[in-house]
């Protein structure tokens, strides 16, 4: 059994129905990518999983518990932790205060504190007093990664780390990920840079249009699969349905 | 007139008008709720304290301290099964609701204690002054000033020292992420309500020693308070007690000229401030 999974999870935003059935496994330690366009549905699915849209209960599962109807503060306190999209630090408090407040739901023995999060980024160290909004972007990615940190989640969601930032501050960023699965955090990355998720990635799913288009090893997606599932116009000779045929079977 | 003597009368005066006007800034500055029922609060505060001052013959302090657990739970109820139902886009319907809220107090206790004025026995000390060389000031609204200090430096402490105040803070900016770690913004909404209801008591403690109080004199408190919040500049408390000050200043100087421009006089200073600082004199930085 997964860690976490979604079984034909589906989710609507406003008025329009943006998820169509994902099923979705992660197994502890693990960390698997999600790729898709914009509008593929990869948010929806992140607000899906971390309560901020509501399912039905069993459309979502963590360590063997229904969740899928569970409130955001709820799924935090398990110890399923976001990093958002576009980094929404609290304007308000300090970069030290933004770090303490992602342990505000869940305080539990783990690897992560202020110190050992400042030591994995030590520019959050350095400026620890200051309003977040002096912060540079990548900065602020560091601190947003930080804040999710603190509560020692055992699924750590990141959507869209490489968002508006320099090429070279997203390396940076990246770098991190690794020393975050050392301590056995299952890690899901949302991103629109393909090449940057499968390099850390152990499993990757493309998700276009609210369906998963394809699943597998980063080293047995092929470049035209991939792209196939992406964006929907496939190579000639190719469909979306074979490019997902082909998926599986490679996957079984 | 002594000029100094009805500067220090306005400034102490301000005091009280700042006491009025925390809790409103401080459930404002969290959850952007006005609260129109707050004055309201404040007479029904002040009867609590009157009953139990008359009915176990305590002193009135002894009496605002048990007042303040019970109205923390009234707020912290009223917030949670009330008010919170009322927030969202539409700004219309906590105001609504709390106008209604004013009606159903004033008429409540109109019921319960008629409409006759009462005040809350404060034994000397009503009475009690001292001499400062050049101006002689009463005791009373001396404590009222230093308490309204204590309680600015006490709300300080708590928004930016404790855990809970960080909660408020970023509750405040952005309540959906707050969800994502762990704070259940309408649960903190409630402990904010609850402490704005014990600031409240206090500020009923001074309201019913120093003057006379009746079931209809809320909403003019409320006015009081709400124009030293927009006075000091939404969201900050010392603000709140600067334009508590401008307030009490300009109703003791109208006062001074004519009795019967005491009101007006500190309205009209409102629309000056206004008309020359329309943010207040503190905004907390634009963010």
């Amino acid at each position: 059994m997964s860690l976490l999974e979604t079984r034909a999870l589906t989710a609507r935003y406003g008025d329009f129905q943006t998820l169509y059935g994902i099923d979705l496994d992660l197994d502890a330690g693990e960390t698997v990518a999600i790729i898709g366009a914009n509008g593929a549905g990869k948010t929806t699915l992140m607000r899906s999983i971390t309560g901020l849209v509501d399912n039905a209960p069993g459309q979502v599962r963590f360590d063997g518990r229904e969740i899928g109807n569970l409130d955001a503060a709820e799924i935090v306190r398990l110890g399923i932790a976001m990093v958002p999209e576009g980094r929404r630090l609290f304007s308000s408090l300090t970069v030290e205060e933004n770090l303490l407040i992602g342990a505000h739901g869940r305080q539990v023995d783990g690897p992560w504190s202020l110190g050992s999060v400042t030591a994995l980024f030590p520019i959050l160290a350095e400026r620890r007093a200051q309003s977040v909004t002096s912060l540079s972007g990548g900065q602020q990615q560091m601190a947003s990664i930080g804040r999710a940190l603190m509560s020692n989640p055992r699924v750590l969601l990141c959507d869209e780390l490489s968002l508006g930032l320099a090429p070279v501050v997203i390396r940076d960023i990246y770098t991190a990920v690794p020393r975050i699965r050392e301590h056995g955090t299952a890690l899901v990355i949302v991103e629109q840079d393909i090449g940057r998720a499968l390099s850390v990635a152990d499993r990757a799913y493309c998700v276009m249009e609210g369906r998963v288009t394809l699943s597998g090893r980063p080293s047995e997606l092929s470049r035209e699969a991939i792209q196939a599932a992406y964006f929907g116009t496939a190579s000639p000779g190719t469909t979306v349905g074979a490019a997902t045929e082909a998926a599986t079977g490679a996957a079984a | 007139m002594n000029p100094l003597d009805t500067l220090v009368q306005g400034v102490l005066l301000g005091g009280l008008y700042a006491l009025f006007a925390a809790g409103l800034s401080l459930v404002f500055g969290i959850m952007r709720l006005v609260n129109l029922a707050h004055g309201d609060l404040i007479v029904l505060g002040a009867y609590l304290i009157l009953v139990i001052v008359s009915t176990l013959g305590l002193s009135p302090w002894l009496a605002a301290l048990i007042a303040m657990p019970p109205m923390f739970a009234l707020g912290f109820l009223l917030q949670r099964h009330v008010l919170n139902r009322t927030l969202g886009e539409d700004i219309l319907p906590p105001l609504l609701v709390t106008f209604g809220l004013s009606i159903v107090i004033q008429n409540a206790l109109l019921e319960g204690f008629s409409a006759d004025s009462r005040r809350i026995p404060a034994g000397a000390l009503e009475t009690a002054s001292i001499d400062l060389g050049p101006v002689t000031v009463g005791t009373l609204p001396l404590l009222t000033f230093a308490t309204a200090v204590l309680v600015i430096l006490a709300l300080n402490a708590l928004f930016y020292r404790t855990a809970l105040g960080r909660a408020f803070r970023a509750t405040s900016d952005d309540p959906v992420t707050a969800r994502q770690m762990g704070i259940v913004p309408g649960r903190v909404f409630a402990q904010a309500t609850g402490i704005a209801m014990v600031v409240v008591t206090i500020a009923a403690l001074y309201l019913g020693t120093r003057a006379n109080v009746d079931p209809t004199i809320g909403p003019a408190r409320l006015i009081y308070a709400f124009e030293a919040v927009i006075i000091g500049g939404l969201g900050s408390l010392w603000g709140t007690l600067a334009g508590g000050i401008v307030i009490g200043v300009a109703q003791t100087v109208g006062a001074a000229i004519d009795p019967e421009w005491q009101i007006l006089a500190g309205h009209l200073a409102f629309l000056a401030v206004l008309a020359v600082r329309p943010r207040g004199l503190f905004p907390r930085a634009v963010d």
